[in-house]
């Protein structure tokens, strides 16, 4: 299944900005590691922050702060799944596909979400508002099945949950239904 | 209550504890590190462990303390500890809970680690899709380098321990330790071959030591109540203190149970797990993880520790334990896993690059009720073909779903390859050919 964030871009190199608008942070980062390169992944994540995902400015600008080609800053943002080379809907979604997830209903989860939204994983809605992605486990397999929404986990999925988390993001742009911190099995709530 | 004493999950069980710093300071926290570091010979701490017999809870199984004996002694430029916190194996969800429920268990635990091993700094390498667990350690590596647990001269003691959080950017392999250790290091998570060793060429080429989450959380516990302590709990010599087994799949309580090694797997799925979500009886399980082989009802009362399941013909593993019910189809659930590795292989050896890609394609031919009796063997071969020629595990890894339910399920297979043939027999251009 094509992951929709995986191509590059048509953005043009050169551009500057992740050095004035991040400076202190970029340093805070880089003051983690003896070596530079370390701060690689760190700083593609602020790029992608900056922009939704790795555009090849940003790339080309990451390369000169760490003293890298770039080259060697696209080959380690290809390796990565999280690492989007092109934008993506604001809301991301990511059902978990794994066996774990796809033994409770996974499956279900991904057709209910291609009939609310009329999109199939690796494709965005028309108003840019969400991208469906079917991935590999997300380690909550014993609140399965489950999602993930850019930083966010919903777990114990049902129809109803789903329609109700779509529901708020398309009108809060947050849910929440959220899930975490890890979320209890039904028997062994603390004090339950 | 539980009939188990809970080690690990005890405090986050409390009702109310919320993980912060003062919580776990109520129930004792810090005071393992408190009467050890500066008190006790670091390499006495190595021996504690050595003498607990705590082996790695990330999969593999290797005594910790003998790992960290591999350090060289003489040694005087840096040494790191990385957290293996990249917790991605399918059917495993315990280090999550560890680390947004009690991270500062895990911190003490690290610091204890890095005490022990002459490590100043500890990288936590927490797979990256876990934001939440992320910020809620780099909170509690603030509350405790505010408190002096972290930081230089920590608890005026003259010992300095750093510990800093990195977000990995997904990808499974990364919790291969010598992977972990390339992306660490702003690269490709390729793993490395083998010797040299991470205890001697780790990160930055230093000597390193990569534990599990797991695997340093119970080192607090260890330091504070003895090692004998720990010794005696579980299936003494070999697979000593408890386990976080983490249960999935057909149950009517999934979820995370903490129990001595050695508990039957019909005991934590049908006493603690709650049994079969259905009435319709097991089928298969899996007791440790996606990288585990699959093992049959006949295998309920297999003790869950090192040597039992090994013996069993699968592994312990991660402590994953998937259950499926009977009508589960086992071709499907192979394939389903044989997908994940398929998307997971990093590329680097050929065997598993090319091999994940052909079983992938074989094995969806055979749901798909296009397959032949042919494609057994092709399975089978390049299954001999991956295990053991890669260089990291992930080649023995990817093979085991399809080489242990062809073991135990091969009908299912026979099954759908003669469905298959069936089919073909009524297509009109087969009619036609026949003539």
């Amino acid at each position: 299944m094509e992951h929709p964030g995986r191509h590059l871009s048509e953005e043009k190199w050169g551009e500057k900005v992740l050095k004035e608008k991040y400076g202190k942070e970029i340093e805070e980062i880089l003051s983690r590691y003896p070596v530079k390169r370390s701060a690689l992944i760190p700083l593609l994540y602020l790029a992608q922050r900056e922009h939704g995902y790795v555009t090849e400015a940003a790339m080309t600008e990451i390369a000169g702060l760490l003293k890298l080609t770039p080259p060697q800053v696209y080959e380690t943002a290809t390796f990565y799944t999280m690492l989007n080379l092109k934008k993506v809907g604001t809301h991301h979604i990511q059902v978990c596909k794994s066996l774990m997830c796809a033994l409770v209903g996974s499956d279900t989860v991904i057709g209910w979400i291609k009939t609310k939204l009329g999109i199939a994983p690796g494709e965005t809605t028309a108003d840019g508002l969400f991208t469906l992605t079917a991935v590999e486990c997300l380690a909550a397999c014993g609140t399965a099945p489950m999602m993930q929404i850019n930083d966010d986990y919903y777990e114990r999925l049902t129809e109803e949950k789903v329609d109700k988390i779509l529901a708020d993001l398309r009108t809060n742009g947050t849910s929440p239904l959220k899930s975490g911190p890890y979320m209890w099995p039904e028997s062994a709530k603390p004090g339950a | 209550m539980p009939k188990h004493e809970l080690v690990l999950l005890k405090n986050m069980m409390q009702p109310g504890y919320t993980g912060s710093l003062a919580d776990y300071e109520k129930t004792g926290g810090y005071q393992a590190m408190r009467n050890t570091l500066g008190k006790i010979a670091p390499t006495d701490v190595t021996t504690t462990v050595m003498k607990s017999g705590l082996r790695g809870r990330g999969g593999a199984g290797f005594p910790t303390g003998v790992k960290w004996g591999f350090l060289p002694k003489d040694y005087q430029g840096p040494r790191y500890l990385c957290c293996n916190a990249d917790e991605s194996e399918p059917g495993t969800f315990k280090d999550r809970q560890l680390m947004e429920r009690d991270p500062h268990q895990l911190l003490e635990g690290i610091v204890l680690a890095c005490y022990a091993i002459g490590a100043q700094s500890a990288y936590i390498y927490i797979r990256g899709e876990m934001v939440l667990g992320s910020k809620i350690l780099e909170r509690a590596i603030g509350e405790a380098r505010a408190a002096g647990y972290i930081g230089k001269n920590i608890l005026g003691t003259g010992i300095t321990v750093d510990v800093w959080v990195h977000r990995g950017a997904g990808a499974y392999i990364c919790g291969e330790e010598t992977a972990l250790l390339e992306s660490l290091e702003g690269k490709r998570g390729l793993p490395r071959v083998k010797p040299p060793f991470p205890a001697t060429h780790g990160l930055y080429n230093k000597p390193t030591v990569v534990n599990n989450v797991e695997t340093l959380a119970n080192l607090p516990h260890i330091l504070s109540r003895g090692p004998e302590w720990f010794a005696s709990i579980g299936s003494p010599p070999k697979s000593t203190g408890t386990r976080v087994f983490c249960v999935s799949g057909h149950v009517k309580r999934p979820g995370n149970y903490e129990l001595p090694m050695g508990v039957t797997i019909r005991e934590l799925v049908f006493e603690h797990a709650g049994g079969m979500r259905s009435d319709k009886p097991l089928k298969a399980f899996i007791p440790g993880g996606a990288s585990a082989p699959f093992l049959t009802p006949d295998h309920l009362d297999v003790k869950l520790d090192f040597e039992s399941v090994a013996a069993a013909g699968s592994m312990l593993g991660s402590g994953g334990v998937t259950v499926m019910e009977e009508g589960t189809s086992m071709v499907w659930a192979a394939l389903r896993l044989m997908e994940f590795f398929y998307h997971e292989s990093c590329g680097k050896c050929s065997p598993c690059r090319e091999g994940s890609s052909w079983l992938v394609q074989t094995m969806r031919r055979i749901m798909a009720k296009r397959g032949q009796m042919q494609d057994l063997e092709t399975l089978t071969d390049l299954c001999k073909n991956i295990a053991g020629r890669t260089v990291c595990a992930f080649g023995d890894a990817e093979v085991s779903p399809i080489m242990s339910t062809l073991k135990h399920w091969r009908h299912e297979y026979v099954t759908l390859i003669h469905e298959a043939e069936a089919a073909n027999l009524i297509r009109p251009e087969s009619v036609e050919t026949r003539h």
